[in-house]
Protein backbone atom coordinates (compact mmCIF):
# COMPACT_ATOMS: atom_id res chain seq x y z
CA UNK A 1 0.00 0.00 0.00
CA UNK A 2 1.05 3.44 -0.46
CA UNK A 3 1.21 6.50 1.22
CA UNK A 4 1.71 10.21 0.88
CA UNK A 5 3.52 11.42 3.58
CA UNK A 6 3.36 15.08 4.16
CA UNK A 7 5.39 17.14 6.14
CA UNK A 8 3.98 19.89 7.77
CA UNK A 9 5.98 22.99 9.67
CA UNK A 10 5.97 27.08 10.31
CA UNK A 11 7.77 28.13 6.69
CA UNK A 12 8.91 31.28 8.66
CA UNK A 13 11.70 28.75 10.52
CA UNK A 14 11.06 30.93 13.60
CA UNK A 15 14.27 28.50 15.32
CA UNK A 16 16.60 29.95 12.18
CA UNK A 17 17.48 28.16 9.00
CA UNK A 18 18.02 24.12 8.52
CA UNK A 19 21.79 23.27 10.08
CA UNK A 20 23.94 21.08 7.54
CA UNK A 21 24.03 18.43 9.60
CA UNK A 22 19.90 18.29 9.12
CA UNK A 23 20.06 17.76 5.03
CA UNK A 24 22.94 15.14 5.40
CA UNK A 25 20.86 13.05 7.72
CA UNK A 26 17.70 13.81 5.39
CA UNK A 27 19.96 12.09 2.52
CA UNK A 28 20.58 9.12 4.25
CA UNK A 29 17.00 8.94 5.28
CA UNK A 30 16.40 8.67 1.80
CA UNK A 31 19.25 6.38 0.98
CA UNK A 32 17.95 3.98 3.43
CA UNK A 33 14.47 4.54 1.85
CA UNK A 34 15.78 3.53 -1.48
CA UNK A 35 17.73 0.43 0.20
CA UNK A 36 14.95 -1.46 1.76
CA UNK A 37 12.16 -0.39 -1.01
CA UNK A 38 9.92 1.75 0.52
CA UNK A 39 10.35 5.26 -0.91
CA UNK A 40 8.72 5.97 -3.98
CA UNK A 41 9.43 9.69 -4.40
CA UNK A 42 10.36 12.34 -2.37
CA UNK A 43 10.88 16.30 -2.56
CA UNK A 44 11.25 19.53 -1.34
CA UNK A 45 9.17 22.06 -1.77
CA UNK A 46 9.97 26.13 -1.79
CA UNK A 47 8.15 28.81 -0.03
CA UNK A 48 4.66 29.58 -0.61
CA UNK A 49 6.28 32.74 -1.94
CA UNK A 50 6.74 30.59 -5.12
CA UNK A 51 3.35 29.27 -4.61
CA UNK A 52 -0.18 30.19 -5.88
CA UNK A 53 -3.63 28.75 -4.26
CA UNK A 54 -6.60 29.14 -6.53
CA UNK A 55 -10.12 29.05 -4.86
CA UNK A 56 -13.42 28.18 -5.19
CA UNK A 57 -15.88 30.61 -2.67
CA UNK A 58 -19.59 31.56 -3.19
CA UNK A 59 -19.43 30.37 -6.91
CA UNK A 60 -16.15 32.63 -7.81
CA UNK A 61 -12.75 30.94 -8.84
CA UNK A 62 -9.84 33.10 -7.77
CA UNK A 63 -6.36 32.83 -7.74
CA UNK A 64 -4.38 34.24 -5.14
CA UNK A 65 0.12 34.34 -5.10
CA UNK A 66 1.81 33.28 -2.67
CA UNK A 67 3.66 33.77 0.30
CA UNK A 68 0.14 32.22 2.14
CA UNK A 69 -1.23 34.52 4.62
CA UNK A 70 -1.28 31.47 6.64
CA UNK A 71 2.45 30.56 7.60
CA UNK A 72 1.96 27.97 10.14
CA UNK A 73 1.18 24.06 9.16
CA UNK A 74 2.33 24.54 5.86
CA UNK A 75 3.49 21.42 3.46
CA UNK A 76 7.04 21.60 3.36
CA UNK A 77 8.08 18.52 1.40
CA UNK A 78 6.58 15.22 0.92
CA UNK A 79 7.45 11.35 0.22
CA UNK A 80 5.32 8.88 -1.37
CA UNK A 81 6.07 4.96 0.40
CA UNK A 82 5.39 1.62 -0.91
CA UNK A 83 5.00 -0.69 2.60
CA UNK A 84 3.30 -3.12 3.66
CA UNK A 85 0.83 -1.45 6.63
CA UNK A 86 -0.16 1.88 8.18
CA UNK A 87 2.54 1.35 11.11
CA UNK A 88 5.01 1.02 8.69
CA UNK A 89 4.57 4.52 7.24
CA UNK A 90 3.74 5.55 10.99
CA UNK A 91 7.10 4.60 12.34
CA UNK A 92 9.31 6.10 8.69
CA UNK A 93 7.02 9.42 9.88
CA UNK A 94 8.46 9.26 13.59
CA UNK A 95 11.77 8.59 12.04
CA UNK A 96 11.94 11.83 10.14
CA UNK A 97 10.73 14.05 13.08
CA UNK A 98 13.45 11.85 15.34
CA UNK A 99 15.93 13.47 12.40
CA UNK A 100 14.63 16.95 13.75
CA UNK A 101 14.88 16.10 16.94
CA UNK A 102 18.60 15.03 16.91
CA UNK A 103 19.54 17.76 14.39
CA UNK A 104 17.70 21.06 14.13
CA UNK A 105 16.85 22.17 18.15
CA UNK A 106 13.62 23.80 18.43
CA UNK A 107 12.22 23.13 14.97
CA UNK A 108 8.23 21.91 15.71
CA UNK A 109 6.20 20.26 12.71
CA UNK A 110 4.31 17.41 11.99
CA UNK A 111 3.77 14.28 9.36
CA UNK A 112 0.42 13.87 7.87
CA UNK A 113 0.53 10.92 6.59
CA UNK A 114 -2.55 9.52 4.02
CA UNK A 115 -2.91 6.50 2.33
CA UNK A 116 -3.23 6.82 -1.58
CA UNK A 117 -6.37 4.93 -3.26
CA UNK A 118 -5.91 2.06 -5.20
CA UNK A 119 -7.40 -0.36 -7.56
CA UNK B 1 0.41 2.21 23.92
CA UNK B 2 -1.35 -1.07 23.98
CA UNK B 3 0.08 -4.38 23.94
CA UNK B 4 -1.37 -4.54 20.30
CA UNK B 5 0.03 -1.57 19.00
CA UNK B 6 3.03 -1.77 20.58
CA UNK B 7 3.08 -5.43 18.85
CA UNK B 8 2.36 -4.39 15.12
CA UNK B 9 4.13 -1.16 15.49
CA UNK B 10 7.34 -3.96 16.46
CA UNK B 11 6.17 -5.83 13.50
CA UNK B 12 6.56 -2.09 11.72
CA UNK B 13 10.20 -1.85 12.46
CA UNK B 14 11.27 -5.08 11.90
CA UNK B 15 9.86 -4.98 7.85
CA UNK B 16 11.91 -1.76 7.24
CA UNK B 17 14.87 -2.90 9.37
CA UNK B 18 15.25 -6.62 9.07
CA UNK B 19 17.03 -6.93 5.19
CA UNK B 20 19.46 -4.12 6.58
CA UNK B 21 20.61 -6.04 9.58
CA UNK B 22 20.41 -9.85 8.34
CA UNK B 23 22.60 -8.02 5.23
CA UNK B 24 24.65 -6.55 7.45
CA UNK B 25 25.48 -9.29 10.36
CA UNK B 26 25.84 -11.74 7.29
CA UNK B 27 28.99 -9.89 6.73
CA UNK B 28 29.59 -9.60 10.30
CA UNK B 29 29.54 -13.12 11.32
CA UNK B 30 30.15 -15.08 7.91
CA UNK B 31 27.38 -17.27 8.36
CA UNK B 32 23.58 -16.83 6.68
CA UNK B 33 21.56 -19.81 8.80
CA UNK B 34 23.35 -17.59 12.15
CA UNK B 35 23.11 -13.91 10.90
CA UNK B 36 19.42 -14.74 10.37
CA UNK B 37 18.99 -16.12 13.48
CA UNK B 38 20.42 -13.64 15.80
CA UNK B 39 18.39 -11.24 14.13
CA UNK B 40 15.52 -13.15 15.24
CA UNK B 41 16.67 -13.15 18.89
CA UNK B 42 17.18 -9.46 18.73
CA UNK B 43 13.39 -8.94 17.59
CA UNK B 44 12.28 -11.27 19.87
CA UNK B 45 14.17 -9.37 22.79
CA UNK B 46 12.24 -6.23 21.49
CA UNK B 47 8.63 -8.02 21.68
CA UNK B 48 10.27 -8.39 25.37
CA UNK B 49 11.38 -5.01 26.23
CA UNK B 50 9.72 -2.43 24.07
CA UNK B 51 6.54 -2.38 25.43
CA UNK B 52 7.95 -1.66 28.90
CA UNK B 53 10.30 0.61 27.46
CA UNK B 54 8.93 2.13 24.38
CA UNK B 55 10.08 1.75 21.16
CA UNK B 56 13.79 3.57 20.99
CA UNK B 57 14.98 6.45 19.29
CA UNK B 58 17.21 4.60 16.39
CA UNK B 59 15.42 0.80 16.98
CA UNK B 60 17.61 -0.25 13.92
CA UNK B 61 20.60 0.49 15.75
CA UNK B 62 19.03 -1.52 19.46
CA UNK B 63 18.38 -4.31 17.27
CA UNK B 64 21.87 -4.58 15.40
CA UNK B 65 23.45 -4.05 19.19
CA UNK B 66 21.38 -7.35 20.69
CA UNK B 67 22.13 -9.23 17.36
CA UNK B 68 26.03 -8.57 17.65
CA UNK B 69 25.91 -9.49 21.64
CA UNK B 70 23.94 -12.29 20.85
CA UNK B 71 26.90 -13.59 18.03
CA UNK B 72 29.45 -13.19 20.49
CA UNK B 73 27.52 -15.83 22.93
CA UNK B 74 27.33 -18.45 20.09
CA UNK B 75 30.82 -17.71 19.30
CA UNK B 76 32.15 -18.10 22.75
CA UNK B 77 30.54 -21.17 23.10
CA UNK B 78 32.04 -22.33 20.01
CA UNK B 79 35.35 -20.99 20.97
CA UNK B 80 36.34 -24.15 23.27
CA UNK B 81 36.76 -26.14 19.67
CA UNK B 82 37.05 -23.79 17.30
CA UNK B 83 39.79 -20.82 16.85
CA UNK B 84 38.09 -19.00 13.89
CA UNK B 85 35.19 -18.52 16.49
CA UNK B 86 37.52 -17.36 19.32
CA UNK B 87 39.16 -14.70 16.65
CA UNK B 88 35.26 -13.48 15.79
CA UNK B 89 33.74 -13.03 19.19
CA UNK B 90 37.49 -11.10 20.14
CA UNK B 91 37.19 -8.85 17.07
CA UNK B 92 33.00 -8.72 17.35
CA UNK B 93 33.37 -7.49 21.09
CA UNK B 94 35.66 -4.71 19.99
CA UNK B 95 33.11 -3.39 17.53
CA UNK B 96 29.46 -4.20 19.21
CA UNK B 97 29.54 -0.60 21.39
CA UNK B 98 31.07 1.74 17.81
CA UNK B 99 28.73 3.72 16.39
CA UNK B 100 25.41 2.00 15.13
CA UNK B 101 25.17 4.32 12.03
CA UNK B 102 29.19 3.20 11.34
CA UNK B 103 27.37 0.16 9.01
CA UNK B 104 25.35 2.75 6.73
CA UNK B 105 28.26 2.74 4.71
CA UNK B 106 28.54 -1.02 3.57
CA UNK B 107 24.07 -1.12 3.42
CA UNK B 108 24.13 -1.02 -0.50
CA UNK B 109 26.84 -3.76 -0.83
CA UNK B 110 25.16 -5.88 2.29
CA UNK B 111 21.94 -5.88 0.82
CA UNK B 112 23.69 -6.88 -2.91
CA UNK B 113 25.46 -9.82 -1.51
CA UNK B 114 22.57 -10.96 0.43
CA UNK B 115 20.90 -11.12 -2.48
CA UNK B 116 23.72 -13.06 -4.55
CA UNK B 117 23.50 -15.67 -1.56
CA UNK B 118 19.66 -16.25 -1.95
CA UNK B 119 20.21 -16.63 -5.20
CA UNK B 120 23.10 -18.78 -4.66
CA UNK B 121 23.87 -20.83 -8.34
CA UNK B 122 23.90 -24.08 -5.99
CA UNK B 123 19.79 -23.39 -4.68
CA UNK B 124 17.35 -24.64 -6.84
CA UNK B 125 14.84 -21.86 -8.59
CA UNK B 126 12.22 -22.64 -5.61
CA UNK B 127 14.67 -22.40 -3.00
CA UNK B 128 16.09 -18.88 -4.41
CA UNK B 129 12.64 -17.37 -4.25
CA UNK B 130 11.48 -18.57 -1.03
CA UNK B 131 14.86 -17.69 0.45
CA UNK B 132 14.54 -14.12 -1.51
CA UNK B 133 11.17 -13.74 0.02
CA UNK B 134 12.03 -14.55 3.42
CA UNK B 135 15.87 -12.60 4.00
CA UNK B 136 15.72 -9.58 1.43
CA UNK B 137 11.82 -9.01 1.47
CA UNK B 138 11.39 -9.62 5.02
CA UNK B 139 8.42 -11.69 4.72
CA UNK B 140 7.72 -14.16 7.04
CA UNK B 141 7.46 -18.10 6.85
CA UNK B 142 3.37 -17.97 6.86
CA UNK B 143 3.44 -14.81 4.38
CA UNK B 144 5.66 -17.06 1.73
CA UNK B 145 3.17 -19.82 2.60
CA UNK B 146 -0.01 -17.84 2.13
CA UNK B 147 1.32 -16.45 -1.41
CA UNK B 148 2.34 -20.28 -2.92
CA UNK B 149 -0.89 -21.70 -1.16
CA UNK B 150 1.82 -23.89 0.35
CA UNK B 151 1.42 -25.38 4.08
CA UNK B 152 3.81 -23.37 6.04
CA UNK B 153 5.54 -26.19 7.46
CA UNK B 154 6.84 -26.73 3.60
CA UNK B 155 7.80 -23.45 3.40
CA UNK B 156 9.94 -24.03 6.84
CA UNK B 157 11.26 -27.02 5.73
CA UNK B 158 12.09 -25.51 2.34
CA UNK B 159 14.23 -22.40 4.19
CA UNK B 160 16.38 -24.64 5.99
CA UNK B 161 17.21 -26.88 3.26
CA UNK B 162 18.31 -23.84 1.47
CA UNK B 163 20.27 -22.61 4.14
CA UNK B 164 21.83 -25.87 4.70
CA UNK B 165 22.64 -26.66 1.22
CA UNK B 166 24.13 -22.88 1.38
CA UNK B 167 26.29 -23.87 4.42
CA UNK B 168 27.50 -26.75 2.35
CA UNK B 169 28.38 -24.77 -0.59
CA UNK B 170 29.91 -22.16 1.70
CA UNK B 171 27.76 -19.47 0.12
CA UNK B 172 27.82 -16.99 2.84
CA UNK B 173 31.03 -14.56 2.53
CA UNK B 174 31.78 -15.02 -1.07
CA UNK B 175 32.14 -11.59 -3.15
CA UNK B 176 31.44 -12.36 -6.94
CA UNK B 177 33.58 -10.42 -8.99
CA UNK B 178 33.90 -9.33 -12.61
CA UNK B 179 32.66 -11.72 -15.17
CA UNK B 180 31.02 -13.95 -12.00
CA UNK B 181 29.19 -11.36 -10.71
CA UNK B 182 27.59 -10.02 -14.16
CA UNK B 183 26.15 -14.27 -14.48
CA UNK B 184 25.33 -13.77 -10.82
CA UNK B 185 23.44 -10.17 -10.99
CA UNK B 186 21.59 -12.00 -14.28
CA UNK B 187 20.64 -14.43 -11.89
CA UNK B 188 19.08 -12.48 -9.35
CA UNK B 189 17.35 -10.58 -11.66
CA UNK B 190 15.83 -14.33 -13.02
CA UNK B 191 14.47 -14.93 -9.78
CA UNK B 192 12.63 -11.77 -8.99
CA UNK B 193 10.60 -11.56 -12.41
CA UNK B 194 9.87 -15.51 -11.87
CA UNK B 195 8.66 -14.35 -8.72
CA UNK B 196 6.80 -11.01 -10.67
CA UNK B 197 5.49 -13.78 -13.30
CA UNK B 198 4.25 -16.55 -10.54
CA UNK B 199 2.43 -13.30 -9.32
CA UNK B 200 1.28 -11.75 -12.64
CA UNK B 201 -0.59 -15.32 -14.03
CA UNK B 202 0.08 -17.87 -11.04
CA UNK B 203 0.47 -20.98 -13.02
CA UNK B 204 -1.41 -23.13 -10.54
CA UNK B 205 -4.87 -22.52 -8.14
CA UNK B 206 -7.80 -20.61 -7.87
CA UNK B 207 -6.40 -17.55 -8.49
CA UNK B 208 -5.24 -16.09 -12.19
CA UNK B 209 -3.21 -13.13 -10.28
CA UNK B 210 -1.33 -13.04 -6.71
CA UNK B 211 -0.72 -9.34 -6.57
CA UNK B 212 1.03 -9.82 -3.23
CA UNK B 213 3.54 -11.45 -5.01
CA UNK B 214 3.99 -9.11 -7.73
CA UNK B 215 4.14 -6.10 -5.17
CA UNK B 216 7.14 -7.97 -3.60
CA UNK B 217 9.05 -8.79 -7.12
CA UNK B 218 8.14 -4.82 -7.82
CA UNK B 219 9.55 -3.86 -4.57
CA UNK B 220 12.74 -5.96 -4.86
CA UNK B 221 13.45 -4.16 -8.52
CA UNK B 222 13.45 -1.00 -6.86
CA UNK B 223 15.43 -2.12 -4.40
CA UNK B 224 18.12 -2.96 -6.81
CA UNK B 225 17.75 -0.14 -9.07
CA UNK B 226 19.04 1.31 -5.85
CA UNK B 227 21.77 -0.86 -5.58
CA UNK B 228 23.16 -1.23 -9.19
CA UNK B 229 21.77 2.22 -10.64
CA UNK B 230 23.90 1.96 -13.69
CA UNK B 231 22.93 -1.43 -14.83
CA UNK B 232 20.49 -1.13 -17.92
CA UNK B 233 19.27 -4.86 -17.48
CA UNK B 234 19.02 -4.00 -13.92
CA UNK B 235 16.59 -0.95 -15.00
CA UNK B 236 14.69 -2.89 -17.73
CA UNK B 237 13.54 -5.78 -15.30
CA UNK B 238 12.31 -2.64 -12.58
CA UNK B 239 10.40 -1.06 -15.71
CA UNK B 240 8.97 -4.13 -17.17
CA UNK B 241 7.64 -5.14 -13.57
CA UNK B 242 6.03 -1.93 -13.46
CA UNK B 243 4.69 -1.48 -16.73
CA UNK B 244 3.17 -5.24 -16.60
CA UNK B 245 1.50 -4.66 -13.34
CA UNK B 246 -0.38 -1.30 -14.32
CA UNK B 247 -2.16 -3.95 -15.69
CA UNK B 248 -3.25 -5.77 -12.49
CA UNK B 249 -6.22 -4.62 -11.60
CA UNK B 250 -7.84 -4.50 -15.15
CA UNK B 251 -6.66 -8.48 -15.89
CA UNK B 252 -9.56 -9.83 -13.48
CA UNK B 253 -13.45 -8.60 -12.91
CA UNK B 254 -14.79 -8.46 -9.72
CA UNK B 255 -15.24 -12.35 -9.46
CA UNK B 256 -11.17 -13.01 -10.06
CA UNK B 257 -12.29 -14.22 -13.92
CA UNK B 258 -9.74 -12.67 -16.23
CA UNK B 259 -9.91 -10.27 -19.10
CA UNK B 260 -7.62 -10.66 -21.64
CA UNK B 261 -5.90 -8.01 -23.25
CA UNK B 262 -8.66 -7.19 -26.01
CA UNK B 263 -11.39 -6.67 -23.72
CA UNK B 264 -9.22 -4.57 -20.65
CA UNK B 265 -10.45 -1.05 -19.83
CA UNK B 266 -7.37 0.66 -20.27
CA UNK B 267 -8.92 3.42 -17.73
CA UNK B 268 -8.38 0.99 -14.79
CA UNK B 269 -4.62 0.66 -15.83
CA UNK B 270 -2.44 2.57 -13.18
CA UNK B 271 -0.92 5.43 -14.69
CA UNK B 272 1.36 6.15 -12.38
CA UNK B 273 2.91 2.77 -12.80
CA UNK B 274 3.33 3.45 -16.54
CA UNK B 275 4.61 6.57 -15.96
CA UNK B 276 7.25 5.55 -13.60
CA UNK B 277 7.94 2.47 -16.04
CA UNK B 278 8.35 4.57 -18.81
CA UNK B 279 10.79 6.87 -17.51
CA UNK B 280 12.77 3.22 -15.53
CA UNK B 281 12.89 2.49 -19.60
CA UNK B 282 14.06 5.78 -20.63
CA UNK B 283 17.07 5.62 -18.20
CA UNK B 284 17.62 2.04 -19.60
CA UNK B 285 18.03 3.54 -22.96
CA UNK B 286 20.31 6.11 -22.40
CA UNK B 287 22.48 3.75 -20.33
CA UNK B 288 22.36 1.27 -23.37
CA UNK B 289 22.74 4.34 -26.10
CA UNK B 290 26.15 5.73 -24.17
CA UNK B 291 27.69 1.87 -24.78
CA UNK B 292 27.63 3.27 -28.29
CA UNK B 293 25.20 3.04 -31.73
CA UNK B 294 25.50 -0.61 -32.38
CA UNK B 295 24.80 -1.42 -28.58
CA UNK B 296 21.88 -3.82 -28.44
CA UNK B 297 19.63 -3.95 -25.43
CA UNK B 298 19.14 -6.89 -23.67
CA UNK B 299 16.40 -8.88 -22.83
CA UNK B 300 14.73 -7.13 -20.31
CA UNK B 301 15.38 -3.63 -21.77
CA UNK B 302 13.46 -5.47 -24.58
CA UNK B 303 10.69 -7.31 -23.14
CA UNK B 304 10.22 -3.54 -21.31
CA UNK B 305 9.92 -1.80 -24.57
CA UNK B 306 7.54 -4.17 -25.34
CA UNK B 307 5.38 -3.70 -22.73
CA UNK B 308 6.09 0.31 -23.15
CA UNK B 309 4.09 -0.18 -26.67
CA UNK B 310 1.22 -1.55 -24.59
CA UNK B 311 1.46 0.82 -22.22
CA UNK B 312 1.22 3.68 -25.04
CA UNK B 313 -1.27 2.25 -27.11
CA UNK B 314 -5.17 3.46 -26.56
CA UNK B 315 -6.81 0.21 -27.69
CA UNK B 316 -5.49 -2.86 -28.90
CA UNK B 317 -6.01 -1.87 -32.90
CA UNK B 318 -4.07 1.19 -31.64
CA UNK B 319 -0.97 -0.75 -31.15
CA UNK B 320 1.81 -1.54 -33.09
CA UNK B 321 1.92 -4.36 -33.51
CA UNK B 322 5.00 -4.73 -35.97
CA UNK B 323 7.38 -2.90 -33.63
CA UNK B 324 6.29 -5.10 -30.96
CA UNK B 325 6.70 -7.97 -33.48
CA UNK B 326 10.08 -6.38 -34.32
CA UNK B 327 11.43 -6.17 -30.80
CA UNK B 328 10.11 -10.36 -30.07
CA UNK B 329 12.43 -10.81 -32.98
CA UNK B 330 15.37 -9.39 -31.59
CA UNK B 331 14.61 -10.95 -27.90
CA UNK B 332 14.16 -14.27 -29.93
CA UNK B 333 17.89 -13.40 -31.37
CA UNK B 334 19.09 -12.52 -27.88
CA UNK B 335 17.69 -15.25 -25.65
CA UNK B 336 16.91 -18.25 -28.35
CA UNK B 337 13.39 -18.58 -26.41
CA UNK B 338 10.47 -20.62 -28.13
CA UNK B 339 7.94 -18.78 -25.80
CA UNK B 340 9.65 -15.78 -27.34
CA UNK B 341 8.67 -17.28 -30.47
CA UNK B 342 5.45 -18.26 -29.46
CA UNK B 343 4.50 -14.26 -28.69
CA UNK B 344 5.81 -13.24 -32.17
CA UNK B 345 3.62 -15.60 -33.80
CA UNK B 346 0.99 -13.11 -31.42
CA UNK B 347 2.36 -9.92 -32.84
CA UNK B 348 2.13 -10.90 -36.42
CA UNK B 349 -1.04 -11.94 -36.38
CA UNK B 350 -2.04 -8.56 -35.30
CA UNK B 351 0.26 -6.69 -37.70
CA UNK B 352 0.18 -8.95 -40.44
CA UNK B 353 -3.16 -11.06 -40.53
CA UNK B 354 -3.90 -14.31 -38.77
CA UNK B 355 -2.14 -16.19 -41.62
CA UNK B 356 0.86 -14.70 -40.96
CA UNK B 357 0.38 -15.56 -37.50
CA UNK B 358 -0.23 -19.38 -38.25
CA UNK B 359 2.79 -19.81 -40.22
CA UNK B 360 5.03 -18.93 -37.95
CA UNK B 361 3.37 -21.15 -35.48
CA UNK B 362 3.64 -23.75 -37.49
CA UNK B 363 6.92 -23.86 -38.02
CA UNK B 364 6.94 -23.79 -34.08
CA UNK B 365 4.51 -26.57 -33.57
CA UNK B 366 6.99 -29.38 -32.84
CA UNK B 367 9.63 -27.42 -30.71
CA UNK B 368 9.76 -30.25 -27.84
CA UNK B 369 9.82 -26.91 -25.47
CA UNK B 370 6.75 -26.14 -26.29
CA UNK B 371 5.28 -29.42 -26.07
CA UNK B 372 2.15 -29.42 -23.31
CA UNK B 373 2.57 -25.70 -23.20
CA UNK B 374 -1.24 -24.69 -23.44
CA UNK B 375 -0.68 -21.13 -24.51
CA UNK B 376 0.33 -22.76 -28.32
CA UNK B 377 -3.00 -24.25 -28.83
CA UNK B 378 -4.42 -20.68 -27.03
CA UNK B 379 -2.83 -18.28 -29.38
CA UNK B 380 -3.35 -21.37 -32.32
CA UNK B 381 -7.43 -20.85 -31.12
CA UNK B 382 -7.41 -17.42 -31.43
CA UNK B 383 -5.77 -17.13 -34.68
CA UNK B 384 -8.77 -19.64 -36.26
CA UNK B 385 -11.32 -17.47 -34.16
CA UNK B 386 -10.39 -14.26 -35.91
CA UNK B 387 -10.03 -16.64 -39.60
CA UNK B 388 -13.79 -17.50 -38.64
CA UNK B 389 -12.66 -20.92 -38.40
CA UNK B 390 -14.97 -21.02 -35.22
CA UNK B 391 -14.87 -25.21 -35.13
CA UNK B 392 -10.97 -25.77 -35.38
CA UNK B 393 -11.10 -22.80 -32.88
CA UNK B 394 -13.22 -24.60 -30.50
CA UNK B 395 -11.06 -27.74 -30.47
CA UNK B 396 -7.66 -25.72 -29.58
CA UNK B 397 -9.09 -24.09 -26.60
CA UNK B 398 -10.31 -27.28 -25.35
CA UNK B 399 -6.83 -28.83 -26.02
CA UNK B 400 -5.50 -25.58 -24.12
CA UNK B 401 -8.18 -25.94 -21.50
CA UNK B 402 -7.18 -29.43 -20.79
CA UNK B 403 -3.83 -28.95 -20.09
CA UNK B 404 -3.76 -25.68 -17.73
CA UNK B 405 -3.08 -26.14 -14.36
CA UNK B 406 -5.11 -22.47 -13.19
CA UNK B 407 -8.65 -22.73 -12.36
CA UNK B 408 -9.38 -19.49 -13.57
CA UNK B 409 -7.91 -20.08 -16.71
CA UNK B 410 -9.34 -23.54 -17.59
CA UNK B 411 -12.57 -21.60 -16.77
CA UNK B 412 -11.76 -19.02 -19.37
CA UNK B 413 -10.79 -21.31 -21.68
CA UNK B 414 -13.81 -23.33 -21.88
CA UNK B 415 -15.64 -20.33 -22.20
CA UNK B 416 -14.01 -19.65 -25.38
CA UNK B 417 -14.09 -23.08 -26.69
CA UNK B 418 -18.07 -22.61 -26.33
CA UNK B 419 -18.07 -19.42 -27.83
CA UNK B 420 -15.85 -20.15 -31.03
CA UNK B 421 -17.81 -23.72 -31.12
CA UNK B 422 -21.59 -21.64 -31.23
CA UNK B 423 -19.77 -18.71 -33.61
CA UNK B 424 -19.04 -22.06 -36.03
CA UNK B 425 -22.13 -23.43 -36.28
CA UNK B 426 -23.86 -19.44 -37.11
CA UNK B 427 -21.19 -19.34 -39.72
CA UNK B 428 -22.29 -22.82 -41.34
CA UNK B 429 -26.26 -22.38 -41.08
CA UNK B 430 -26.15 -18.63 -42.44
Amino acid sequence: MRFLCMVKMDETNPQGDPPPELYQAMAEYDREGRVNGTLIDSQGLLPSAAGAIVSLADGRIKATDGPFAEAKELVGGYAVVDVHSREEAVELGRRLMQIHVDHWPGWEGSVEIRQIAEY
Amino acid sequence: MGDETTRAAIEAVWRLESTRLIAALVRIVRDVALAEDVAQDAIVAALAAWPATGIPDNPGAWLMTTAKRRAIDVFRARARHDQAAARLAHDLAESVDEDPTAGIDHVEDDVLRLMFICCHPALTPEAQTTLTLKLVAGLSTREIARAYLAPEATVAQRVSRAKRTLAEAGAAIEEPSGDERAERLGTVLGVVYLLFNEGYSATEGEDWTRPALCDEAVRLGRILTALVPGDPEVLGLAALMELQSSRLAARADADGEPILLDAQDRERWDATRIRRGLELLARADALVAADGPDAEPGPNVLQASIAAEHARATSVDDTDWARIAALYERLGRRTGSPVVELNRAVALGRANGPEAGLALLDQLADLPALRGYHLVPSVRGDLYERLGRGEEAAGEFERAAAMTSNARERALLSRRARAARDAGARGHSS
